[in-house]
């Protein structure tokens, strides 16, 4: 079992986040993620459980998650229904606990790998509630009377898209690592890791394409890598020649299937609008 | 050694605490970066900062922290290859600028002129423009040495120089200090929010009064909860054109940003001031109009009303009919403000203008009381009192 992260065959990872992965594992300390939309970062908790061979454990938060459904719900209502019915097990209300994400990794034998996917999604108090569970990796079962304490400090992995402040004695307790956009010898690879077989030449034209279209002012989301991929994958499947992709043709300026790439209704109209004038200007 | 550097940190504006110090210094000792000065810069990184509005920050101070390392680096700096550099340059230059070259004297000329370039540069490069001519005016940015595009001191192998990830300053548009009030705003629009849950009528909550009857063993445990989350309702009319662009713009995203807070949130725009008509797309504002009549009718008491505008027009465009600068209005744009401000009882408007200023401005001052003084500055200040106001 490795204990250093250095990306795997499906996931370039540059050298900055290599370093944070391994701080992060080394030190037992949540690494918090940030970036684009699309740069990857829910994947990287994936690859990295993969690469160290690692469990993982995934927790979605959603608008409505609280911090206890990680730790573990009491399901009183079917406790009630047993009462009623005379069941035996009502006596006991461990029955009735339910354990939540981060009980389960606490329990793992092997040190697990642990995503909180988009924490900014919850309410404002989300973080704090987890302040001390994060650091001491331990919490307490009101109903059982019990500590529940992590085996093995889980390498908790952190994303967020940046929709909420986080607090700062939450951010305290992390690293952090900003995946940045990448550039394009970068792209090249990540590009090479996910088509191996793209021709060459596509690839290149592909990739102009796409940094010009990134490049446009005034776009209201800028398409990302997985964005680059889906439409690489549209091109390859309807045999689109490279030549086609190349800009200099003024009658066929506009990118074949940029539908991939633009995904607001605003950026094609401007997109259209933008080429019409090119167009118009030559 | 590292607490000099802490301070020079906390000097540089970077918030970094006693406990994320600590932990740096916990990784060190558990050898998570090797001897090189990138590991260190990018271990410090992930440690001491935790936003990447403030990566620009630690760079500054890294560098002027560790300048020592920088000064090894110029010294092999003064010794570059020339292979190196003729490489560099043939993949970059056209066919026509490598005729330039050679008018200018060649290859060995520019390359002299490149190195007394760098010796100049010594002095000059701590203000951040880096390397070699940014833009037209030097010959090497004319032929293409663009620095942004080519790292000077970085070979595509391991020669790779330390110094060079920070001097980059990569982060410089993350920074937020350059757009004045943008999180202040952020955080007066979280307070809206906070009055969306705290201040609303009870409800009976279905979930929880089972769940407590059930550890009641049974008996009746009634529970109430707030009003939903987001019952906050705002209804947006925000001024375009002119003077208010840029102010819109910002206004515009940190609306978009607080969407997730307002569940119902809805905005509008007027030119000027608001007559029979406002728009949603501003792109399309003389194609798809929609009657303010309407929106008065769709949208119910209990919205919130924040108009956005700086107000400043000639006074007859809000008191005379017929007084738009755009279209022929039949009713005047006080009789339009009226009916807006009995419509939502509660409404405030934010004026980016300074407020200094207003009393200069008659049209500010007429529509000041129009709706009966509830013009707050679009500032941190004016903003708490404008929801103040709308409660």
């Amino acid at each position: 079992m490795s204990s250093r992260f250095a990306g795997t065959d499906n996931y370039v990872a540059t050298e900055d986040l290599m370093m944070a992965v391994n701080a992060a594992v080394v030190l037992g300390r949540p690494l918090l993620v940030k970036g684009e939309p699309g740069t990857g970062k829910t994947q990287l908790a994936e690859e990295v459980a993969r690469s160290l061979d690692r469990p993982l454990y995934r927790w979605h938060i959603k608008s409505t998650t609280k911090a206890q459904q990680g730790l573990y719900e009491y399901d009183a209502v079917s406790r009630l229904r047993d009462s009623q019915l005379g069941e035996a097990k009502v006596h006991d209300i461990g029955n009735y606990i339910v354990k939540g994400r981060l009980w389960e990794a606490f329990e793992s034998d092997v040190q697990p790998v642990l995503l909180v996917d988009e924490i900014d999604k919850a309410d404002i108090e989300f973080p704090n509630d987890l302040l001390h569970e994060l650091d001491r990796m331990e919490f307490y079962v009101y109903e059982t009377r019990q500590w529940i304490k992590a085996r093995h400090r889980p390498i908790i992995i952190i994303t967020s898209n940046n929709e909420k402040e986080l607090p700062d004695a939450f951010l305290r307790r992390c690293f952090f690592h900003y995946i940045r956009f990448p550039d394009a010898t970068t792209m090249e690879r990540i590009v090479g890791v996910h088509y191996p077989t793209l021709k060459k030449e596509l690839l290149s034209e592909a990739l102009t394409a796409f940094f010009k279209v990134r490049e446009m002012p005034g776009l209201k989301k800028k398409p990302s890598t997985s964005e680059l991929l889906d439409w690489i994958k549209l091109l390859v499947a309807e045999d689109i020649p490279p030549e086609a992709l190349r800009n200099d043709d003024p009658k066929k300026s506009i990118p074949p299937l940029y539908g991939a790439l633009l995904k607001n209704e605003q950026d094609v109209h401007l997109f259209e609008q933008l080429v019409f004038l090119n167009r118009r200007g030559r | 050694m590292l607490v000099p550097f802490f301070y020079k940190l906390r000097e540089g504006g970077v918030p970094v605490s006693i406990t994320e110090f600590l932990s740096l210094l916990q990784a060190l000792q558990a050898r998570v970066a090797s001897a090189s000065a990138e590991d260190f810069y990018y271990l410090s990184r992930a440690c001491l900062v935790k936003d990447e509005r403030h990566f620009d920050r630690f760079d500054r101070a890294f560098a002027a922290h560790f300048k020592g390392a920088e000064d090894l680096f110029e010294a092999m700096m003064k010794s570059i290859p020339e292979e190196w550099l003729k490489r560099m340059g043939e993949r970059t230059l056209s066919e026509e600028e490598k005729a330039q070259i050679q008018a200018l004297g060649g290859w060995d000329k520019l390359i002299e002129t490149l190195k007394q370039r760098l010796a100049e540069q010594k002095e000059r490069h701590q203000g951040g423009n880096k390397w070699i001519g940014t833009g037209g005016t030097s010959p090497f940015g004319a032929y293409g040495y663009n620095p942004e595009g080519i790292r000077i001191g970085q070979d595509e192998s391991r020669n790779r120089s330390a110094v060079k990830v920070w001097d980059q300053r990569e982060f410089k548009n993350l920074d937020d200090t350059v757009e004045i009030g943008t999180r202040n705003i952020k955080v007066a629009l979280r307070k809206l929010r906070k009055f969306a849950r705290e201040g609303a009528a009870e409800l009976l909550d279905l979930d929880n009064t089972i769940d407590a009857t059930a550890r009641n063993a049974g008996l009746l445990d009634l529970k109430f909860v707030p009003e939903r989350h987001n019952a906050i309702k705002v209804l947006l009319f925000l001024d375009v054109g002119g003077s208010m662009d840029y102010h819109v713009r910002v206004c515009e995203e940190l609306f978009s940003a607080a969407r997730s807070e307002f569940k119902h949130l809805e905005y509008f725009y007027f030119h000027n001031f608001v007559y029979e008509h406002v728009w949603k797309d501003n792109r399309r504002r003389h194609a798809e109009k929609i009657p303010t009549m309407e929106v008065m009718r769709t949208y119910g008491h209990d919205y919130k009303l924040i108009v956005v505008g700086d107000a400043t027009m000639s006074p007859y465009e809000i008191v005379q009919p017929g007084g738009s600068i755009e279209h022929w209005n039949e009713e005047a744009g006080t009789v339009w403000m009226q009916r807006l401000a009995k419509t939502w009882p509660h409404h405030v408007w934010l004026n980016p203008e300074p407020e200094q200023r207003w009393d200069y401005t008659p049209s500010v001052q007429i529509t000041r009381e129009l709706i009966e003084n509830r013009m707050f500055p679009l500032t941190l200040g004016g903003l708490e009192q404008a929801i103040k106001a709308l409660h």
